[in-house]
């Protein structure tokens, strides 16, 4: 028994609709990456750090990943009471989640911290700052990149 | 000797918040590139950069291979008195290297 070849092709189709549908359903909203939220806790010591009080600067869309600049500020006195202790900046698709980690003090007058980094592929980058009081702020950007860094050796 | 680039002024108030950018050339081996046999590079990466103002330290970060080539950090230090900051890299396979700059604060 033989279906009808424009039958057989609209059922296919079907399926294919839904197999696409479930993917789509089952891929979770915000896949994160494991391994940067667990470097992010070993720097925290296990603390979840608080959104805020950081902003990371980084272009949205990047042409070329083999050198992008970023910069680290965070909203702090910086005096003797009250200051940042250390700025560690991480990446979710990077071969390693760990970018730079900082320590400064309240001799750093300003609690800012510029560099440029590599970025593999598109991807999410997340600033954390410990603070003298031990509390811990973050701040995250999506970064989309067109020329990967690692592709052309 | 790898060359460096240091930017910081050569004078200031006491009390002034000032940018020191630091850029030193090094290729940034990451250890994940393979080479034009195919066989994987060996990473050779600078691992740490510390600012010290007249021996006390008032910068330090610890880089890893994320880090572009020709490692650039820009940060900032209080002109608190007149004196020498020493900045020193070092790294993989023994690499090492400081550069000092004198500043005068009125």
């Amino acid at each position: 028994m033989s279906w009808p070849s424009s039958l057989r092709s609209g059922i296919e189709r079907r399926a294919l609709g839904a197999g696409l549908l479930a993917v789509a359903l089952l891929r979770p909203a915000r896949a994160e990456r494991s391994g940067l939220h667990e470097a992010i806790l070993a720097f925290t010591g296990g603390a979840e750090p608080a959104e805020g009080q950081v902003t990371l600067e980084i272009p949205p869309l990047v042409e070329n990943g083999n050198t992008v600049p970023v910069t680290i500020a965070v909203e702090s006195p910086m005096t003797e009471e009250a200051h940042v202790r250390r700025i560690a900046l991480f990446n979710e698709r990077n071969p390693q989640p760990n970018v730079v980690t900082a320590r400064l003090g309240p001799r750093a007058g300003r609690a800012r911290l510029a560099t440029r980094m590599r970025l593999a592929t598109s991807q999410r980058l997340v600033a954390v700052a410990e603070m003298s009081d031990g509390r811990f702020r973050s701040a995250s950007a999506d970064v989309i990149v067109t020329l990967a860094a690692c592709v052309e050796g | 000797m790898a060359r460096t680039l240091i930017n910081l002024p050569r004078t200031a108030r006491r009390g002034e918040v000032i940018e020191i950018r630091t850029l030193i050339q090094h290729v940034m081996e990451t250890g994940y590139r393979p080479g034009a046999d195919g066989v994987v590079v060996p990473r050779d990466i600078v691992t740490r950069f510390t600012c010290l103002y007249n021996n006390e330290e008032v910068f330090s970060a610890e880089l890893a291979p994320a880090i572009a080539a020709n490692p650039f950090l820009s940060f900032s230090v209080v002109a608190a008195e007149s004196g020498i900051l020493a900045f020193t890299w070092s790294g993989d396979n023994g690499f090492e290297q400081t550069e000092t700059r004198s500043l005068t604060v009125t």
